[in-house]
């Protein structure tokens, strides 16, 4: 008998959870870099075309399918897939919806931990009289566990632990209490956090505290369409992989939260609603900010560079903080409260939502009670995060995200809709998301989930593996084909670190690649034990359910 | 800012807005399901509750 009593405690809060759960730092240092990099204003219809053709499928799968498992006492993907087809070994493809979110919440919670301590160093000043290069290099200083402004020695471990000890007692709270009383806190003030930068972003003004552009010349460059990109596979690529991370889908939390919801209630209206308010705060309020405000102080040039150089993570970082003391000393304060305060709150409801799927399997699987499982999860993190933390400088973090939080993703999301559309069979399917619908589905689809989105799936899976050389497609059908350092095969091989370690001539740069390349090698030997053991308690769950003879 | 530019701005945010504020008063006001629900805070509400057969 499971020892899995969990409810959720209403509808709404069930939502803005499930909404939580998807709105992540993505939403607000990932897309509008992946826009600007992607033809800016045209980027926006093959996402929104991704988003119709596999995230609003995908979101419907995983919710019936977790409604599906909820049924059978299942919370957790090995054991909720396992009841969708007799062949035994779907349930170690669900190894993927545990085993992801534990490697992402590893990074993802020292990521979080960065916002809090950052909230706390907008309070008291330490970016105030910092140029922008100051301000940048107190990033450096803070990853690299060097000197700390509050004089606290391993400031960054202390609020990385600070973190997971609020993640995990707020798990320890259950479903109702816990979880849903944070997103029913957090996403209302997220919202208000990110319409007062919004507004902040539309009204710049060239001239004014520093501004050498009006608000305007950022949005022109993010929404100016440039229809030729809208032809370039890359873009498209890009599009589809925004849609996985932005809505969370192929974690195994969607299928999570929504096992906990009885099979005549409905998930059709549920998982828009959620997924529609994700996409409010990624298109309204994250297209609103970032940009327009950096480009209104640094320039087009100037953003450019520094986006290709370090990402939306260092314009997040190393730059905003900068910005909005130009401000004032007062507002800039309050600004990066709110800036790294809506920040928090979009990590922290995502990696709530990352404990659960963990702790789900523990309760059902091997009657464990929520508090010790809650624990579980933080001291498992607490392991695997501490190189990300110890040896983020050598790649270990990049290395997290890029196997746990962007490859799994995919492999997982195609699994899982091979499995929905062919195996466990449409007609079924069907009848489980329309199955106590608020809403009319569309007929169409039945056709998309069952076509378009695998084939979209298996695209963008084979694009990812072997993406050409500078994503020339076209070029790489003409002249051969040439692997970008980027595809997944390149990275398996650690062609780019190899070839860097070729040309290094400098003893302390080949010495410094020669102790990334064993970092890099040592994370995915870590992330595949992770993998192996989670698949060896999951045989465990599955022999001892035999003999209890639940099977 | 240019006119292509407004467009796609104004079309894609207004777009993404109503269509999410549509969704979530539908979630508000569609009447719940009798009891037993998914959800523990109704649990109580007597004239939620299903009639005995």
């Amino acid at each position: 008998m499971s020892a899995n009593k969990e409810s959720w405690g209403s509808r709404v809060g069930l939502i803005l959870a499930m909404a939580g759960n998807a709105v992540g730092l993505g939403n607000f240092l990932r897309f509008p870099v992946q826009a600007v990099q992607n033809g800016g204003g045209a980027f926006i219809i093959p996402y929104l075309v991704c988003f119709l053709v596999m995230g609003i499928p995908l979101l419907w799968i995983e919710w019936s399918m977790g409604r599906f498992g909820g049924k059978f006492g299942h919370h957790s993907t090995p054991f909720i897939v396992d009841t969708m087809h007799r062949n035994r070994l779907w349930k170690y493809i669900g190894v993927f919806g545990i085993w992801t979110n534990i490697a992402v919440a590893s990074y993802y919670c020292y990521l979080e931990s960065w916002t809090l301590s950052y909230v706390f160093h907008s309070l008291a000043g330490t970016f105030s009289g910092l140029d922008q290069n100051g301000v940048s290099a107190f990033f450096d200083e803070y990853v690299s566990l060097g000197d700390s402004t509050f004089g606290i020695p391993y400031e960054p471990i202390l609020f990385f632990v600070i973190c997971l000890l609020l993640n995990t007692w707020i798990l320890s709270q259950g479903l109702a209490k816990g979880v849903e009383r944070v997103a029913k806190i957090g996403m209302p003030l997220l919202i208000l956090f990110g319409m007062f930068l919004a507004y902040k972003g539309f009204t710049i003004t060239a001239g004014e505290n520093g501004a050498i552009n009006d608000s305007s010349v950022g949005l022109n460059f993010l929404w100016t369409p440039n229809f030729d990109e809208l032809w370039s596979p890359t873009v498209w690529l890009a599009a589809a992989g925004q849609i996985f991370f932005t809505l969370s889908v192929g974690m195994g939390t969607i299928h999570c939260y929504a096992s906990y919801v009885r099979s005549k209630d409905d998930i059709a209206l549920n998982a828009m609603s959620a997924g529609w308010m994700n996409e409010f705060v990624e298109v309204v309020l994250g297209a609103s900010i970032l940009i327009p405000i950096s480009i209104g102080y640094l320039g087009i040039d100037g953003v450019v560079n520094l986006v290709n150089s370090q990402g939306g993570l260092g314009l997040g970082f190393r730059t905003l903080p900068y910005l909005f003391y130009q401000w004032g000393d007062v507002l800039g304060a309050v600004a990066g409260v709110m800036w790294f305060g809506l920040l928090f709150f979009a990590g922290i409801t995502s990696s709530l939502a990352m404990g659960t799927p963990w702790m789900g399997f523990l309760q059902d699987e091997f009657n464990w009670r929520r508090r010790p499982a809650a624990w579980s999860f933080g001291l498992i993190v607490l392991l695997l995060g501490m190189p990300t933390v110890l040896f983020f400088e050598y790649g270990v973090f990049d290395e997290y995200d890029y196997w746990a939080g962007t490859v799994s993703l995919v492999v997982f999301a195609l699994f899982e809709s091979i499995l929905f559309a062919w195996v466990f069979g449409m007609n079924k399917g069907w009848r489980e998301i329309t199955s106590g619908a608020d809403i009319k589905v569309p007929g169409i689809y039945k056709f998309i989930i069952k076509f378009i989105t695998p084939l979209l799936l298996l695209w963008v899976f084979i694009g990812s593996l072997i993406t050409p050389k500078g994503g020339d497609w076209a070029g790489a059908f003409r002249n051969g084909w040439v692997l970008d350092d980027g595809s997944i095969i390149s990275k398996i091989k650690n062609t780019s670190l190899k070839r860097q370690l070729a040309e290094a001539t400098d003893p302390a740069v080949i010495e410094q690649l020669q102790d990334t390349l064993f970092f890099v090698n040592a994370s995915r030997i870590l992330l595949v034990a992770m993998f192996l053991s989670i698949a060896v308690l999951v045989y465990m769950a599955y022999k001892k359910r035999v003999r209890e003879g639940r099977i | 800012m240019n006119t292509s530019a407004l467009v796609v701005m104004l079309g894609t945010m207004l777009l993404v807005t109503g269509v999410t504020l549509y969704f979530f008063y539908r979630v508000l006001n569609t009447p719940p399901k009798p009891e037993p629900d998914s959800f523990l805070d109704n649990d109580d509400e007597i004239e939620r509750q299903a009639p005995r057969a």
